[in-house]
Parts: structure tokens; C-alpha cells; sequence
């Protein structure tokens, strides 16, 4: 048998290869860490790696297959999907015993006491998990520039950010550095960086996936999903994720389908789903300033789901352009609540000075524990919430919420599914939006009304546009995850002979150059370290 | 709409516990009246009678049921105070000579 690089394994080929006795968890962590030490110098996706405890988490997940396989064909079939395949975690998902800085220096040398609801899930099922990825400071941001550790180049372009805020975990997964990864999505954080790295991002309907244990920016937006180098890959992940739980009063007691089984193998059968399938389009989500070649791309994609038998039907989303300011007056103004608990006094960075009255400790420890994009949205919120201005502000974007959610739902009344854009643009350079933090939010311009509204966005691969990755956007009703699913398998599908399908990021063979600068020397050579 | 004042930045900031420097509170001035002027378009759209949405999700009260569990271990969680007592942490004062 020929030596293959397991690390380009699908994640279901490595669960398969592992119950076939193939190769071991072992060797699978081995080849992924090997990636991390000789590659994330540059790339810088990875803020914390515990080689000793993933290899204990390969090793325990070897015995479980060993005595599988000992015991019958059957104990093998029923071994959950994920044992043993490794899962990159977003720096904001608490794992007992370990840190998690959230991005922030308010975090650092912190360690979380117990686990949050999916670790214990991943923990569970046998992933092996090797650390926590890069991430914008409290997952505010679109580019990863505002991590407290620096940013994360993208490996399609090393002098371009992965988008954000889920970064680390994107360019972890585009990188090879694990076949899977957990991001979280307030306003477009999975799906946006999915997009700029050529991978698939899940943002599962708000309720879907359980909050408990995840640093919390948005409340009522946040959402946790997978990302995958395929819809199958991300399905996976998501059927160990979803469901309820007592401990998150909004995951909902609602039943979770088993997303893998119900995604066709075959590229044909796959695509059939397709015919008479209604998809929307939204001429509202072709905003100005979107790229020439990533809307090329979109249309094109469009085209192909129409030719493969689905019609598309025109829709009208007249809220969208309130999207933006309603987002950027809700979610500051829910950090603002959220980001109050960092005082100081039980856990974090903390700052005492000797004489001063309490207020002057809290000022100084907030005040130096925050970054910047993180003391802007603070003061928004604050402000937004305050005495005088809270009808102006805070009330009235819940009420244009209820206007934004009511388009989808007049929307979803004649299609099963809307198609757009994922980010108007492809990847862009370090430093480029830093400067204005209004151009910083306009990346997400496509995907916040989907967090607004509480639906399941899916972002797939749709091509290239100056050699770098444009996302497909595929927006669903409340809990149709799996139809999203069906429908990025479908498009995979389609376009499973084009060039572009088998194409590796751009600058990955750099990435292992010693030569290479590292993602923050970039950054800083252009006036954007963090 | 409102426009942002330095004392508006010094008022809010003091009120989020946030200590900036002078630069801080210069630059924040001027980003926020630009973020405040993307706001203004919301006063544009009639809402009158329209009803605020906090929540996605029609879910109903939910209630767990009354069982005693195990909290997490006490020493555990005290082990990450920047200042601790025995079982206790360490506040600042906020009565007496250096409280207001």
C-alpha cells in the first residue's frame, strides 16, 4: 500500500478508515500535528495546542475501536461518526481544564472549570480535539485582525485575511490542519470566513445548537455550527452538535434528523433533489460594492441549479438594507449586557490599584483588558441602551427586526430555499478595513439579516474569482438545516467536474517555507498588527 | 439623529466601566458618529404600530425540573480569582475610605 497523506482524507473517509482498521486515531492526530508544527508559523490559525491530550484523546478512541472490533461487526457500525476524527474548536468554546481566551487579553491565562455543552458532546462521540483556533476578540469582526494574539493569514493568498470572525478555524480547516471545525455566528462569522477559504460553513436556526459554555456576544444571535472541506463533512459534524439542551433555555426541544444518512453519495442522485426544488433570489443581496467576479460566480452557480431542474423564482427582501444598522444596534447593545461580567474580581485579567476607589479598578482593568473593536461596540451598546436614546436606538431596531424577519417569511411562502451571495467580496488584504469600521461591517452586509431573523444559512464553495474562493449562500426556513444540506450536496453535485473543485489553496506549499514571514509580521508590515 | 459628543463618549464609557485615554476617546468620536450616521436610516421606515422582536423562536417557558445536583467544585472555580480569601473572592471595598 502506498503511503497517503491522511490529512486529505474527507473526515467520514477517516472515520471509515479508522473502524476498517486502516490506520489509528493515533497516526490520524500525528499527521494533523505534524501540519500545525510545520505550517501554523505563518499561518498563525491555532492560539493554544495540547499535543498531549489529543494524543490521549486518539489513543482512548483507538481502545474504543479495538474492543469494537473485538466484539462484533456490529459494535463497529454503532461507534459514533466522529471517534477519533480530529476538530478544530474556536477559541470561545470552553473546555474543562484548558483556556480559552475568546481572542482577549480579559481571558488570558484563564482556564474553564467544566465544559461547555458541545465539547461534552465531541468528548463524547471520541473527537479528538488539539487546541483552540484564532478568532476576532469576542467574535467581533470580520477578518480575524482584532485577535488580543494577532491575526490569521488565509492559505489561498497569505497576505489576505480569512475573514471572520470564526478564522482560525476556517484556515485550520482549508489548511489541512483538521478535517473539521466549530466556529460561532452572530452576524456571519461561520459563513464569511467559510466563504474567503474555500470551505463549507454551517449557521444553524437559532435554537439549534446549545449556547451553554460558549463565550457570549449576542444573545439572541449567536449561533454555534460546524465547518467542513464538504457539505457531507459539515453534516457530520452538525448531527453531533444539534439538539436540545436543559442547560440553554432557547435550544429547542425540537427533533434533529440524521443529517449524514440523508445526504446522497452519488454526484446524480444527489443533484436530483433538484428538480422542481423552488430557490429564491434576492435582488436586494447583489449590494453595491459587491465584487464584479464574485456576483459572476453567483449567477453562474444560479445558473447551474436552474439547469440541473430548480426554478428560480425572483424574491423581494425590501428590509435588507435596514439590516446593517439593525444589527450593528442589537448586537453591541446585547455585548454591552454580556461583556458587563468581566469585572475583575472572580476570574480574567484583573487590575488593583493600591488606594484607588473601586470604579478606578474597574475602569483600569476593562480598560486594558479590551481591545479596541471590543471598547467601540461596548460603548455603542451602552449607548444604544441608555437613558433618552433607547427608544431611538435599541426599540426601534427590535421593531424593523420584526419587519426584516417578516420579508423571509413572506419570502419562504413560495420558495424552499433562498440563494445569494455569501460575502460581496473575495478575501481581502490585512489592514485593508481597519481604518473604517464601517467598511468592516459591510462584509457582513449578506449575512446578518440571516442571524436577525434567527434562520439557518449555509455557505458553500461556488468557484473562484481572482484565483481566490467565492462563497454560495443557501438560506433556509426555521430548522431546515438538512434541506440546506441536500441542496449544497446538490450543487456539489453539479459542478463535481469543474477545475476548481480539486484545487488546494493557492499558498499552501509557503506555508511550510521557513522563509515564509509569519501572519503577524504581514499584518504589522502594513500597519494592522493587532 | 443624535450626533456624538466627546462628553457623550466620556458619559458612556464611564458608564460601560470603560477607562480610555484621550486617543481612545478622540478616535471613538469620531468612528461613532460615522457608525451613527448608518443608524440614521432606521428613522426613515415607519414602525408605528409594529411590534418589537427580541426573540427568533417562538418558545414558551421553559422550567427544568427541581433536582439538587453538584455545582462545580468550589476550589476549581476559586482557583482562577486574581485575589482570594480562603473560600472566598476578594472584592474591592466599596464602603468606607475608598468607597463611594
Amino acid at each position: 500500500m502506498t503511503t497517503i497523506d491522511l490529512t486529505r482524507l474527507a473526515a467520514r473517509e477517516m472515520a471509515s478508515g479508522l473502524r476498517a482498521g486502516d490506520f489509528s486515531a493515533r497516526k490520524l492526530i500525528d499527521a494533523h500535528l505534524e501540519n500545525i508544527r510545520t505550517t501554523d508559523g505563518p499561518l498563525h490559525a491555532w492560539v493554544f495546542v495540547d499535543e498531549d491530550e489529543a494524543r490521549n484523546q486518539a489513543d482512548a478512541a483507538d481502545r474504543r475501536i479495538a474492543e469494537a472490533r473485538r466484539a462484533s461487526a456490529d459494535a463497529v457500525a454503532r461507534l459514533p461518526g466522529l471517534l477519533g476524527v480530529p476538530v478544530a474548536l474556536k477559541d470561545l468554546v470552553l473546555t474543562r481544564g484548558q483556556p480559552s481566551t475568546a481572542g482577549s487579553r480579559i481571558l488570558q491565562g484563564w482556564k474553564s472549570p467544566y465544559d461547555s455543552h458541545i465539547a461534552e458532546r465531541l468528548k463524547h462521540a471520541g473527537a479528538v480535539l488539539p487546541g483552540k483556533t484564532n478568532m476576532d476578540e469576542f467574535a467581533m469582526g470580520s477578518s480575524t485582525e482584532h485577535s488580543a494574539w494577532g491575526p490569521t493569514a488565509n492559505p489561498w493568498d497569505l497576505e489576505r485575511v480569512p475573514g471572520g470572525s470564526s478564522g482560525g478555524s476556517a484556515a485550520a480547516v482549508a489548511a489541512f490542519h483538521a478535517p473539521l471545525g466549530i466556529g460561532t455566528d452572530t452576524g456571519g462569522s461561520i459563513r464569511q470566513p467559510a466563504a474567503l477559504t474555500g470551505t463549507v460553513g454551517l449557521k444553524p436556526t437559532y435554537g439549534r445548537v446549545s449556547r451553554y459554555g460558549i463565550v457570549a456576544f449576542a444573545s439572541s444571535l449567536d449561533q454555534i455550527g460546524p465547518f467542513g472541506r464538504d457539505v457531507r463533512d459539515a453534516a457530520l459534524l452538525m448531527a453531533t452538535l444539534a439538539g436540545r439542551d436543559e442547560r440553554d433555555s432557547t435550544s429547542a426541544p425540537i427533533p434533529v434528523p440524521d443529517y449524514p444518512a440523508e445526504l446522497a453519495e452519488g454526484d446524480d442522485e444527489a443533484a436530483s433533489m433538484l428538480r422542481g426544488m423552488r430557490l429564491g433570489l434576492p435582488r436586494q443581496y447583489f449590494v453595491k460594492g459587491m465584487e464584479a467576479g464574485v456576483e459572476a460566480r453567483v449567477r453562474e452557480a444560479v445558473a447551474a441549479l436552474a439547469a440541473a431542474g430548480a426554478e428560480i423564482i425572483d424574491v423581494d427582501l425590501p428590509h435588507t438594507d435596514y439590516g446593517l444598522a439593525t444589527y450593528y444596534i442589537i448586537a453591541p447593545a446585547e455585548a454591552s449586557a454580556n461583556l458587563a461580567r468581566y469585572d475583575g474580581v472572580r476570574y480574567g485579567h484583573t487590575v488593583r490599584q493600591e488606594g484607588a476607589d473601586y470604579i478606578a479598578d474597574y475602569l483600569a482593568t476593562r480598560g486594558s483588558g479590551f481591545g479596541p473593536e471590543v471598547k467601540r461596540r461596548i460603548v455603542l451598546g451602552t449607548y444604544a441602551l441608555s437613558a433618552g436614546y433607547y427608544d431611538a436606538y435599541y426599540l426601534k431596531a427590535q421593531k424593523v427586526r420584526t419587519l426584516i424577519k417578516a420579508d423571509f417569511d413572506r419570502a419562504f411562502e413560495n420558495v424552499d430555499a433562498i440563494v445569494a451571495p455569501t460575502s460581496p467580496t473575495v478575501a481581502f488584504r490585512f489592514g485593508a478595513r481597519l481604518a473604517d469600521p464601517v467598511s468592516m461591517y459591510l462584509s457582513d452586509a449578506c449575512t446578518l439579516p440571516v442571524n436577525v431573523a434567527g434562520l439557518p444559512g449555509l455557505s458553500v464553495p461556488c468557484g473562484l474569482s481572482e484565483g481566490l474562493p467565492v462563497g454560495l449562500q443557501l438560506i433556509g426556513r426555521p430548522w431546515e438545516e438538512l434541506r440546506l444540506f441536500q441542496l449544497g450536496r446538490a450543487y456539489e453535485g453539479i459542478t463535481s467536474g469543474a477545475e476548481w473543485r480539486g484545487m488546494e489553496p493557492r499558498d499552501l506549499g509557503l506555508l511550510s517555507d521557513p522563509k515564509t514571514p509569519s501572519a503577524m509580521d504581514r499584518a504589522a508590515t502594513v500597519g494592522a498588527a493587532a | 439623529m443624535a450626533t456624538f459628543t466627546r462628553k457623550d463618549v466620556e458619559h458612556v464609557a464611564h458608564l460601560a466601566r470603560l477607562g480610555l485615554t484621550e486617543d481612545e476617546m478622540a478616535r471613538l468620536e469620531g468612528q461613532l458618529n460615522h457608525i451613527l450616521d448608518q443608524y440614521a436610516v432606521l428613522a426613515q421606515l415607519d414602525t408605528e404600530g409594529i411590534a418589537p422582536t427580541a426573540q427568533t423562536i417562538e418558545l414558551e417557558n421553559i422550567l427544568r425540573d427541581d433536582i439538587v445536583r453538584p455545582s462545580l467544585p468550589s476550589e476549581e472555580v476559586l482557583a482562577a480569582a486574581p485575589k482570594r480569601l480562603g473560600e472566598y473572592f476578594v472584592v474591592p471595598p466599596i464602603l468606607g475610605e475608598h468607597g463611594n
